[in-house]
This record gives C-alpha cells, sequence and structure tokens, in this order.
C-alpha cells in the first residue's frame, strides 16, 4: 500500500516535472499545414457555411483525414481537389473552377470596370466636344480690360 | 428612353432568377457521378463478416444501394418505405451500413425490419465518401452495366418511389 | 392583453403610414397646402404607434411571457436581462419589427430637421417613405407576426441561440438596420425629386447629411458584426464573404459612392441623373438583401428560418418599390439636365471614376454571391464561389480606388492639371514608395502584397496631410495656423478624418494577413508555446457554472522574455437550455497586437488542444472603421446644414430655381 501511495504521488507530480514545449496538436506540421491551407478553401457539405478546416463535423473530419492519406502518400493539390470534385461536384470548392460556366463569373468584375470607364470616357469626351465654346474678340478685350487693375486700386 | 431601358431589363432578369430561386434548395449537392460508372468496392457483410460483396458481384442486375445507419434520424422515416419495396419484389436492395458498429446496425435491422438482400459494412466511411454520400440516408439505383442512374439525396418517399425509381427501373430492366 | 395592444398598434400604424403616404403624395401633386402640412403630423403618428408596439414586444420578452410563440422560441426565465431585451430582434419576426422601427425613427427625424425644405419636397419624401412603410408593415402582419399566441403555454422558452447572447448581438443589428433603413432617405429624396421633376443642387445639399449619417451608421454596424464574429467564433476570422454579410456590402460600397456623387452634385451641379440612380440602387441592395437573408434562396449562417411566402412578398415588395422608382427613373431622367460642365481630368471626372470603381466593387460582390444561384436556376450545374474567389477580384478593384483617393481631393474642380498634381503629390508619393519597401522588414520580412497594402495606405495618409496642410497654408482668415485650422470646414474634416480611417483599415488587413502566426498544440499541465514573440504556459482546466451554462475554463499565462503580460481564459461552454456546446475565446487586444486563444478538444485525461494566435495590428481594422464613421458624423454636421436649418424656405427655393 505505501508503495502505491509513493507511486501515485509520483505520478500525479509528473506534469510538472515533465512541463515542457507543448507538441503540435498534429502528428505532421508540414502535412497540417498544407492540408490546412486546402481546406480552407474547401467547403464543408454538412454544415455547408463553414470550410472544410474549421468545421467540426464527421464528414469534415473524415475528409481532413483523407486529405492528410493522400498528401502522405505524394498526391498533388491538384489531384486531392480532383478527387474531391468527382465525388462531390464543384460545389465542394469555394474558389470556382474556370470553365465554360464560370467565365463570365471571373472576368465580370474586370469587364464591369472596363465598361464602366469607357462609357465615362465617352461621355466626358463627348461632354468636351459639346462645350467648345469659343470667345469672341470684343469679349476678350473686355476681359483684359477688366482683369488689368486701375492704378490704386487694390488687385 | 432606350438607353434606360436597360436598367428595367436588368431588375426584370434579377427579379426573375430571385423567382426561379425561391424553388431551389441552395443545400442540395447533386452527385457527379450520375452517369458514371459505380465506385468499387470490396466491403465486408454486415451479418457475415468473413463474407465480402463488391459491386461487380451486381453486373447483368439492376439494383439499389441504400446508404443508412443506426445513428441516422430520417432512415426511420424511410424505413416503411424499404420495407415495402422490398416486398413488392420490384427491385433487389442492398443496403451500406455508414460508420456504424455492428451491433448497433444488426439491433436495428433486428427492431426495424430488414429490406435487404444483405447489407454491407463501412466502417470508417471511406467507400461512403467514393459515392459522394454528405447526408445519410441516401440511394442510389444502378443499372446491369454498373452505371450509377439516379441519386435520392434524403429518405425515399412513396412518391419518389413511384414516380422516379420505379419508372427508371422498369426501363433499365428492358435494356 | 400586451401582445395584442402590440398588434393593434401596429395596424394603426398602417393605416397611418398609409394615409402619410396618400396625403404626401397625391398632396404634392394637386399642390394641397392642407394636406401636405399634415403629413408631418402622420407621419410622427406613425412612429409612435410603431414605437409602441415594438415596445409591447420587449415587454413581453422582459416579462417572460412564453404564451407569445416568438418569446417563448427565443428566449428563456434564465436568460439575462440585456439578453432578454436582445432577443426581441433575435428571430426573423422580431428583427422585422426592429427594422420598421428604425424606418419610423428615420422617418421622425425627417419631420424634425426639415423646416428648412421647401413644403412639396417634404412631402413628397414622407409619401415614398410612407409607402415604405406601408410595404413593410403588411409583411409583418401577414407573414412575419411576432405577436402570435401559442396555446397551451410552455412552461418556459427554448432560449436564445447561445451564439447570439453577446453584447455584441445588443449592439450589431440595430447599427446594421439604422445604415439599411436610413439608405430610405435619400432614396425618397431621388424619388420626391424625380416626381417633382426638379433635380437640382439644392437637391443634393438637402439629401447629403441623410444619406452621410445612414452610411455612418451602416459602417459602425458592419465593423461591429465583423469584430463580434471575430471573437465570438474561435477562429480569429473576421469576413468570410458569406451571402449575409455580402448582402451588407453591397450597400456600403454603393452608399459610399452615393456619398462622393452627392458632393459632386451639390457642389457643381453635375452628374444628377447618376447620383439618383445610385440612391435608388443603394435602397434598392438594402432591400434585395433582406430578401437574401430571409427567402432561403442562399444558404448563410446567419439566415433566419425561411418560409417561401416570406420569400414571394419580399420578392413582391421589391418589385414594386424598386420596380416603380426605376420606372419614374427611366421616364423622368431624360429630361434631367447635364449641370456644370468639365474638363476629362478633373475633380469632377475623378470622383466619378471613384463612382465607377465603386459600383463595379458592389456589382462584382452581386454577381458573386448570386452567381451560383444563377447556374442552378439555368440547369449549368452548381457551384461555390467563396472567399477565395471575392478576394482575388476585389482587391485589385479596390487599389485604384485607394489611388484615387490621394489625388482627388487635390485636383481643382472643373479643370485639374497633372503636372500641378504630381509636384505637389511628389513627396507624399516617395513617403509611400518607402514605407512600403521599409516598412515589411520592420514586422519581420518583406512581401510584395505587404508592401502595396502599406504603399497605399502610407500614400492615402501623405496625401491626407498635404491636403490639410494646403487647406490651412491657403486659408484666407488668420494670422496663425492655429485659426486658419479652425476655419477649415467640418465637412472637410470629415473628408480627411475617413479617408484616414481607410488607410487605417488598410494598415490592419494587410499586416494581419501578411504576419499573423497560429499554434496549434496539445497542451499538458505546465506546458509552454511560442508565437510572434510571447510565451503561452497552459495551466489546466477548470470547471465553472455560469448563468444559463456549464463551462471548461483554461487558464493561460503569457510572458514576453520572461515579464508576466497577461492571463487569458477561453472557456468551453454548454448551454443548459439547447445543449449546444460553444467554444468562447480568450483575447487580448493591444494597440499593436491581439493574442489570442481558444481550447480545442480534450486529449486523454489531463491534456487539451490549444490553439494560439498572434495578430499583429488587427484592432486596426475595426479602429479604422470607426474613425471612417468618425469622419462620416463630422461630415454630416458641417455648420452649413445646420445654419441651412435656420435659413427661411423661400430664399432657398429662388436659389433652387437659378441652376
Amino acid at each position: 500500500m505505501p508503495r502505491l501511495l509513493a507511486l501515485l504521488l509520483l505520478l500525479s507530480a509528473a506534469p510538472w516535472i515533465a512541463a515542457k514545449e507543448a507538441a503540435p496538436a498534429a502528428p505532421d506540421p508540414v502535412i497540417e499545414e498544407r492540408m490546412m491551407a486546402l481546406a480552407t478553401e474547401l467547403r464543408c457539405l454538412v454544415c455547408q457555411n463553414q470550410t472544410l478546416a474549421d468545421s467540426n463535423a464527421d464528414l469534415a473530419q473524415d475528409l481532413r483525414n483523407q486529405i492528410r492519406e493522400k498528401m502522405r502518400q505524394g498526391s498533388s493539390d491538384a489531384q486531392i481537389v480532383d478527387y474531391l470534385v468527382a465525388r462531390y461536384g464543384d460545389f465542394v470548392l469555394y474558389r470556382p473552377p474556370l470553365k465554360a460556366t464560370t467565365v463570365l463569373l471571373w472576368f465580370g468584375p474586370l469587364l464591369l470596370l472596363a465598361v464602366g470607364f469607357a462609357v465615362l470616357l465617352r461621355r466626358l469626351l463627348k461632354r468636351r466636344a459639346a462645350e467648345g465654346t469659343t470667345v469672341s474678340a470684343a469679349d476678350r478685350k473686355r476681359a483684359a480690360e477688366l482683369l488689368v487693375a486701375p492704378p490704386g486700386e487694390p488687385r | 428612353m432606350n438607353r434606360y431601358a436597360i436598367l428595367i431589363a436588368v431588375f426584370v432578369a434579377l427579379l426573375a432568377l430571385l423567382a426561379v430561386g425561391l424553388k431551389l434548395d441552395p443545400r442540395e449537392v447533386p452527385s457527379p457521378l450520375i452517369g458514371k460508372p459505380a465506385p468499387s468496392f470490396e466491403l465486408p457483410e454486415l451479418h457475415e463478416a468473413a463474407k465480402t460483396f463488391r459491386e461487380k458481384d451486381m453486373i447483368g442486375k439492376v439494383w439499389l444501394l441504400n446508404v443508412w445507419a443506426s445513428w441516422c434520424v430520417s432512415c426511420r422515416e424511410e424505413h416503411p418505405v424499404l420495407l415495402d419495396l422490398a416486398a413488392s419484389g420490384a427491385v433487389p436492395i442492398y443496403g451500406l451500413n455508414y460508420k456504424d458498429t455492428r451491433e448497433d446496425g444488426l439491433a436495428w435491422l433486428k427492431g426495424m425490419g430488414d429490406p435487404y438482400k444483405l447489407s454491407i459494412f463501412d466502417a470508417d466511411g471511406k467507400v461512403g465518401i467514393d459515392y459522394g454520400v454528405y447526408g445519410v440516408p441516401e440511394t442510389y439505383v444502378i443499372d446491369k452495366a454498373g452505371i450509377i442512374r439516379y441519386k435520392c439525396i434524403g429518405p425515399l418517399t412513396p412518391r419518389i418511389v413511384k414516380e422516379k425509381v420505379l419508372p427508371l427501373v422498369q426501363e433499365l430492366e428492358r435494356a | 392583453m400586451i401582445p395584442e395592444l402590440g398588434q393593434l398598434a401596429l395596424a394603426l400604424a398602417l393605416c397611418l403610414a398609409l394615409a402619410q403616404s396618400v396625403l404626401g403624395l397625391l398632396g404634392a401633386a394637386r399642390g394641397e397646402t392642407v394636406w401636405m402640412a399634415a403629413t408631418r403630423h402622420v407621419a410622427r403618428g406613425q412612429f409612435v404607434f410603431v414605437a409602441i408596439a415594438f415596445l409591447c414586444l420587449a415587454y413581453s420578452f422582459i416579462a417572460n411571457d412564453f404564451t407569445v410563440a416568438y418569446v417563448a422560441s427565443n428566449s428563456n426565465s434564465a436568460l439575462p436581462l440585456h439578453y432578454r431585451i436582445a432577443g426581441v430582434w433575435g428571430g426573423h419576426e422580431g428583427s422585422m419589427l426592429l427594422w420598421i422601427l428604425m424606418l419610423s425613427v428615420w422617418t421622425f427625424a425627417v419631420t424634425l430637421f426639415s423646416r428648412h425644405l421647401p413644403l412639396e419636397m417634404v412631402a413628397r419624401v414622407l409619401g415614398v417613405m410612407g409607402l415604405v412603410s406601408v410595404g413593410f408593415i403588411l409583411f409583418i402582419l401577414f407573414t412575419s407576426n411576432p405577436f402570435l399566441r401559442l396555446f397551451p403555454a410552455p412552461p418556459d422558452g427554448r432560449d436564445l441561440n447561445p451564439l447570439l447572447q453577446d453584447p455584441g448581438m445588443v449592439a450589431h443589428p440595430p447599427m446594421l438596420y439604422m445604415g439599411y433603413v436610413g439608405f430610405s432617405i435619400a432614396f425618397s429624396f431621388a424619388v420626391a425629386a424625380l416626381l417633382s421633376g426638379r433635380l437640382d443642387a439644392a437637391w443634393a445639399r438637402w439629401s447629403r447629411p441623410w444619406t452621410t449619417a445612414a452610411w455612418c451608421f451602416l459602417t459602425i454596424g458592419i465593423a461591429l458584426g465583423s469584430g463580434w464574429a471575430y471573437y465570438e467564433l474561435g477562429w480569429g476570422g473576421w469576413w468570410f464573404w458569406d451571402p449575409v454579410e455580402n448582402a451588407s456590402f453591397m450597400p456600403w460600397l454603393t452608399g459610399t459612392a452615393l456619398i462622393h456623387s452627392l458632393a459632386v452634385t451639390e457642389k457643381r451641379g453635375a452628374f444628377r441623373s447618376w447620383t439618383v440612380l445610385l440612391a435608388i440602387v443603394a435602397f434598392a441592395l438594402s432591400l434585395l438583401g433582406t430578401f437574401l437573408v430571409r427567402s432561403g434562396v442562399l444558404t448563410s449562417v446567419h439566415a433566419f428560418a425561411t418560409d417561401p411566402t416570406r420569400g414571394i412578398f419580399i420578392l413582391a415588395l421589391l418589385a414594386i418599390v424598386i420596380g416603380g422608382s426605376l420606372l419614374v427613373y427611366v421616364l423622368r431622367a431624360p429630361k434631367i439636365g447635364l449641370g456644370g460642365g468639365f474638363e476629362p481630368l478633373s475633380r469632377e471626372s475623378m470622383l466619378l471614376a471613384n463612382n465607377v470603381i465603386f459600383a463595379s466593387a458592389a456589382g462584382s460582390v452581386l454577381l458573386g454571391t448570386l452567381y451560383p444561384l444563377a447556374l442552378d436556376a439555368t440547369g449549368l450545374g452548381k457551384i461555390s464561389v467563396g472567399p477565395p474567389y471575392f478576394e482575388t477580384v476585389f482587391v485589385p478593384l479596390m487599389a485604384p480606388a485607394l489611388f484615387l483617393m490621394g489625388v482627388g481631393p487635390l485636383a481643382r474642380w472643373k479643370k485639374a492639371s497633372l503636372p500641378d498634381l504630381a509636384s505637389r503629390l511628389r513627396w507624399a508619393l516617395a513617403t509611400s514608395v518607402l514605407a512600403g519597401l521599409v516598412l515589411p522588414f520592420a514586422m519581420g520580412r518583406w512581401g510584395a502584397m505587404v508592401a502595396l497594402g502599406l504603399l497605399l495606405a502610407a500614400w492615402v495618409a501623405a496625401s491626407g496631410f498635404v491636403q490639410l496642410y494646403e487647406k490651412v497654408r491657403n486659408a484666407s482668415s488668420g494670422a496663425n495656423s492655429w485659426v486658419r485650422l479652425q476655419s477649415v470646414p467640418r465637412a472637410t474634416y470629415g473628408m480627411l478624418v475617413a479617408h484616414f480611417g481607410v488607410a487605417v483599415f488598410v494598415v490592419g488587413v494587410t499586416l494581419v494577413k501578411g504576419y499573423e502566426t497560429e499554434k496549434d498544440v496539445r497542451m499538458e499541465r505546465g506546458d509552454t508555446v511560442e508565437a510572434g514573440g510571447y510565451t503561452f504556459r497552459f495551466d489546466g482546466v477548470t470547471a465553472v457554472q455560469g448563468p444559463n451554462y456549464a463551462a471548461q475554463r483554461g487558464q493561460i499565462v503569457v510572458t514576453r522574455d520572461g515579464r508576466p503580460v497577461t492571463t487569458l481564459n477561453p472557456e468551453k461552454r454548454v448551454y443548459r437550455v439547447q445543449s449546444m456546446p460553444m467554444t468562447e475565446a480568450a483575447i487580448s487586444p493591444g494597440l499593436t497586437r491581439d493574442l489570442y486563444v481558444s481550447l480545442g478538444e480534450p486529449v486523454g485525461a489531463t491534456a487539451w488542444i490549444v490553439r494560439v494566435y498572434h495578430k499583429p495590428f488587427v484592432d486596426w481594422i475595426w479602429g479604422g472603421c470607426l474613425i471612417m464613421a468618425l469622419g462620416g458624423a463630422l461630415a454630416a454636421s458641417d455648420r452649413r446644414y445646420r445654419l441651412a436649418a435656420r435659413r427661411p424656405r423661400e430664399q432657398y427655393a429662388a436659389v433652387a430655381e437659378m441652376t
């Protein structure tokens, strides 16, 4: 009994003795970082409004494990993405792929800006052309007179 | 006038889009596997762990693969429909017990009834992932060549069976 | 009794809103002075009854009246008082009531601060606002009644969603709605001006302080939402490009374009038709946002319990309100003149370019938000559009806007000279380039994106100083600088402060994205982990009890170079009623960094997964937003608006006629 007590005391003191730099939560930090970077661009299909990286759903954990597994086996990010898209469709990607159906999506903003500036420029130049005013010679003379201050008066 | 009418046109298009959107379900994930071969698997059976079952065993037959689990609440809704369908003999139903324990799965079938010709046991869910399972229950209709023809996400209802599943099965049987 | 009183008050408010619209719009159309004068009083009456209805619902919450279905699903007797009050807007029905409360508050404000406006204008503005009120009160009474009773009454409520039991819930929705709804005033002014056929510089001057005030509230509302998500959700994100977030961001972008456009229309009478369109579009986007959040058309973390009937109603409302105003616009716009002329290179053209950029930005956000729906509706597939898309697209759009922010205020009206601008800005440019090249090293390492961000932020700040310096130097009055500083109009300070706020915001975003550190570790008692130069020591977890939850509370002691910094207590809570587990992160905020700790899952008997973040300058993000809002408040309270309130109406009418 006293030996058991001593053992228990020793064991309870162990954490303090063993205090150290904490180990990374994941066994392989390099793969983990790569997996999380990929997972933040993927949608969790169960919660649907969280990324695969943030979700705690069972399926999310399973898929994260699958991704880790595939990375360990040497698959590239693109191959893993293809793997998931083959099973779940484009819906799982938060970065929409560039296809015929998404060309408008990816180039839309640039198009909007370009069209906006084109319309703006056209209006500005048209406006300037419309306002080409000419000043008559008589008006010029009058203006010149007005601009020259008579002596003694402040300008 | 015609320059500004573009605004009205764009606005009406937007309204039309939103109106159509009201009828759609933004959460449904359509399967990219429709029209593609059923992913291959080799899994132990639920009732007899020593025996394995492969999707290749079903080539030449039209069949249903139903993904279920004892912890799944919606599966209870669907179970009577499956029992009826199995009793009618229209199409063989095979079960995929997804991320469950053997005891729980067997106990569930014993209590609720077993509509399946057999159930296979997918403990870690890997086969489920291959089939794009994200929300149990899900049901696949697979044809004689082993191609997936239809996926029902969520519990089967008598209406879906009558309007989608049975007509498709009959069509595939004739082919 | 009280809930029925509330419902009755709402019905009465509906009648008054209807009267307000009829008296206002018909009165103005027919020149009936008595009707137009009465509109003000009727509008005030509407506010009183909406306020009564709101107070009735609030009373039901405070008194724990679970016979009211809405109270039963959003409250609980153990819920602390301030959350019972916040629970009023915790669900769809109550938040709609908050929406119209805000609308009636703004309406009331318009009745108070419009003495200097022509009666016809005020009547029309109130009339249009009355129509919007009618639409929304009908929506509430027919599809979203918060006063419905529940029989038999449950013994206790289902509790407010634990995620919402937070100070953020008390402040964020009211501020946000004040902003959203405030754009209805700019909208009403625009439609009223279109209806009267008189769109001039005076209209812009009247409209401007209201629009700027609404913009201020929206800025604060969005900032609060972002800050709340940051500390609540446990992984330190602060913007997710979620559809509902986008729904509030689009009016903000359009509103920013609008306040700049109004500046030009007020000063130079130029691009009036574009400004009017912006006002209509800003409010249209507010209504669209309301639709998106409540119809179930898009999935979102924020979405309320959805119901297609509600979706159809709001869609109809959108169609009538915006379709109607667009129709009026299309009919009247060709008659609106060009206004003052200006050269292709001038302050006006730069402000117009700014408008194009912000409008494109708003359009891009709309495109990204609705594209998945468009593809699904046309059967072309199902995709997701998330942060990777928005970030790729948005940042390049905003960079030119930041550049213009430095140049625009220095450009002359009507005609600007490029060499002149270049020479005035050369030191600002040099400072910015230097900042971009050198500052990243101070943070640890150089990166191209960080350099660009810092360059742009420094550019905005430096050119802001040049602007202030020139204003003071050129001020006509005052012997010394102090007097001259005071002579600069408040609105100019508003602009400088708001732009400076943008620079602060950009610094925050750039540095946090460039230099934040995250460590995900497994900690036993006594273990340490290092992040950003700080050492975090885990001292174990204890069980604690809260008012309506039980929690596991961790203790993390933070030191730097051996000196103690702070102690952090992250928690993992389980709220009793809904049995919902929640992670409460512990944050040590600071001017130059946030230290952010959250508990993961327990591992084995004694260890825990702990996530530790060092986020440099992250508080500059919300600090920048608040500074922007301060700038807006300064601009909206400029002396000329307050003086104008005292000037007789007739003088304005005369001035308006001349332009």
